[in-house]
């Protein structure tokens, strides 16, 4: 998603003068080294002063530039979070805050890099729109809003590296605030942002084994939710997954067990998400995500016993 | 040859500062938390940015958001807000709160958690480096990290067009920031440390506001520490941390306005 996300910023900052990136001590590679190179005046590394950056990404907001700030996520939401919250989305200013490497992406380097309850307190705070693009093709759409449309700040959750797209002919087209089917079933649905997307698409293979179709939405903007089109989903399933790489509180599966409620939903919802623990494993992403229960295989054995074996 | 021309107007400077004063005083009468004690430190140097200093297209931006009230007070004078706007102060239907709102008529950013207001004018600064930006901070602003982090962010990114005016009066809300951080002082030199200008004024006397500002360093941020007295020039509130929120009462209202009409004599 980096390559992607550098990718689209030259490309949009060639267009727009009005774009400009400030990163906090990101090395700038690829498109991202060109950006500097070609219009050092909008390329500020602020280095490690997350604070000042967003303070002074505010500064440039009011005076009609439209910021694209961009550091690993767990320094671009909590370290600044009051300037997030108080001069960004108190003044309303179309800041991006491109928080990168999100969720248990950095297992390796420990608590103190992952962001597993990001969402959880973004979408407490007024004003500020959250965007978890799936896959690079996504983030580009993406980014494409944040440059040309948005009038909100918003937190854009990426994640770093090799993901791969999930764009298919039957895939909807991506439209900032909606939910989008990603591909077409009929007897379960599954409801996923980000890029662990990826294990949804394992499940759904299992489930074709089984005989059984998913359909798969990513649920890119977590706020403002698609809550209409939630409920033609419950309308129309009976049974609902829900895989993301955010604590249980507060994110996707806290957004649809809400709405279920007050849909008076009667079918059945299983939630694969981070558990409300600091968890340690340094060794990858995956061993990680398997001790809070969110390996494919732990998903597959639990769908089994709610949805196949009931 | 400005400065001579400003020592005539002594006078009239004075009376405006204390029409200023006279008219928080009033307002003091209808609400309460009003913060008098920081607002009256200020008023000089806010008085002399925007009457004396600033350019049509400068921003101000006060950092030290609970002095709001001094704020508004210049900004009716000068018909950016109106007498209906600055009477309904605090109250249920009116635009203005104890700490200023980015959106209202000459008020150039939200503040009022200290703190962000350097953060915010460096990015104004460098939107547009044909204008001066003036701010605000109070010296209880210095003990924030992220003051010091926009500070040095300002002179690396060569940023300087940013005035920083510090009111200086000793005292946070609770206590006298010698005590709490002896070490603050000497502040002028931790600027120039960090790759400022920086200068020392008597922040309640506008001439000498004025000229250090005009003395400033081309091509450099510019910090000037004015020294003042929280809630000059008032003999019962002078240095007293309990008005930093209070409002005076009837018998002290009075009094307060019979010393700052002796004061313009």
């Amino acid at each position: 998603m980096r390559d992607k996300l550098a990718k689209t910023l030259f490309f949009k900052g060639s267009k727009n003068k009005k774009i400009i990136v400030l990163v906090a001590d990101i090395s700038p590679d690829g498109k991202m080294s060109e950006f500097q190179k070609k219009y050092p005046e909008r390329f500020l590394n602020i280095g490690v002063a997350e604070q000042s950056m967003i303070g002074m990404s505010a500064g440039l907001a009011m005076n009609g530039f439209r910021p694209f700030v961009y550091t690993i996520s767990t320094f671009a939401l909590y370290r600044p979070f009051e300037m997030i919250r108080t001069d960004l989305c108190y003044q309303k200013l179309p800041v991006c805050v491109i928080g990168m490497g999100a969720g248990t992406i950095y297992a390796s380097l420990g608590a103190t890099h992952l962001t597993q309850e990001d969402i959880s307190i973004a979408r407490s705070v007024p004003n500020l729109q959250i965007i978890s693009p799936c896959d690079p093709f996504e983030l580009k759409q993406a980014i494409n809003f944040c440059a040309d449309k948005s009038k909100n700040p918003t937190y854009l959750r990426i994640g770093k590296k090799g993901e791969k797209n999930f764009n298919f002919k039957e895939s909807e087209i991506w439209k900032f605030g909606k939910l989008r089917k990603i591909v077409k079933g009929i007897d379960i649905c599954i409801l996923t942002y980000g890029p662990i997307i990826e294990k949804a698409f394992e499940i759904r293979e299992y489930l074709k084994k089984q005989d059984i179709t998913s359909e798969i939405y990513s649920c890119h903007t977590l706020k403002p939710f698609d809550e209409q089109r939630l409920k033609n989903i419950f309308k129309k399933f009976s049974k609902v997954i829900i895989i993301e790489d955010h604590s249980e509180i507060g994110g996707l599966a806290s957004i649809v067990k809400t709405n279920a409620y007050e849909a008076r939903y009667q079918g059945s919802i299983a939630s694969f998400s981070l558990k409300d623990e600091f968890i340690k494993c340094y060794s990858s992403q995956k061993d990680l995500q398997e001790r809070h229960g969110l390996s494919t295989k732990q998903i597959i054995k639990k769908i089994k016993k709610i949805f196949i074996n009931e | 040859m400005k400065i001579i021309g400003m020592q005539n107007n002594i006078l009239i400077n004075k009376k405006r500062c204390n029409s200023f004063r006279k008219k928080i005083l009033e307002l003091s009468q209808k609400v309460s938390a009003l913060h008098i004690g920081g607002s009256f430190s200020s008023v000089e140097i806010i008085d002399c940015i925007f009457n004396l200093v600033k350019k049509k297209n400068d921003k101000f931006i006060l950092s030290k958001g609970h002095t709001g009230i001094l704020l508004y007070v210049i900004l009716n004078y000068l018909n950016k807000i109106t007498d209906k706007e600055l009477e309904n102060y605090c109250k249920k239907d009116g635009i203005l709160g104890v700490h200023p709102d980015y959106g209202v008529s000459g008020v150039e950013a939200s503040t009022g958690s200290l703190g962000h207001g350097l953060g915010i004018a460096s990015g104004i600064a460098y939107a547009n480096k044909k204008r001066d930006v003036y701010i605000l901070i109070s010296d209880g602003e210095l003990h924030e990290g992220s003051t010091w982090e926009s500070a040095l962010l300002i002179s690396s990114k060569r940023i300087n067009n940013i005035i920083l005016l510090i009111d200086y009066n000793g005292l946070q809300s609770s206590t006298w920031s010698k005590d709490t951080h002896p070490t603050l002082v000497p502040i002028d030199k931790k600027f120039k440390a960090f790759g400022w200008d920086a200068a020392i004024c008597d922040g309640h006397n506008t001439l000498d506001i004025f000229s250090k500002i005009k003395k400033k360093k081309k091509g450099k941020p510019f910090a000037l520490i004015c020294k003042t007295i929280k809630g000059n020039p008032i003999s019962f509130m002078k240095n007293k941390p309990l008005w930093h929120y209070r409002s005076p009462d009837k018998k002290e209202y009075v009094t307060a306005l019979e010393e700052l009409n002796k004061n313009e004599r």
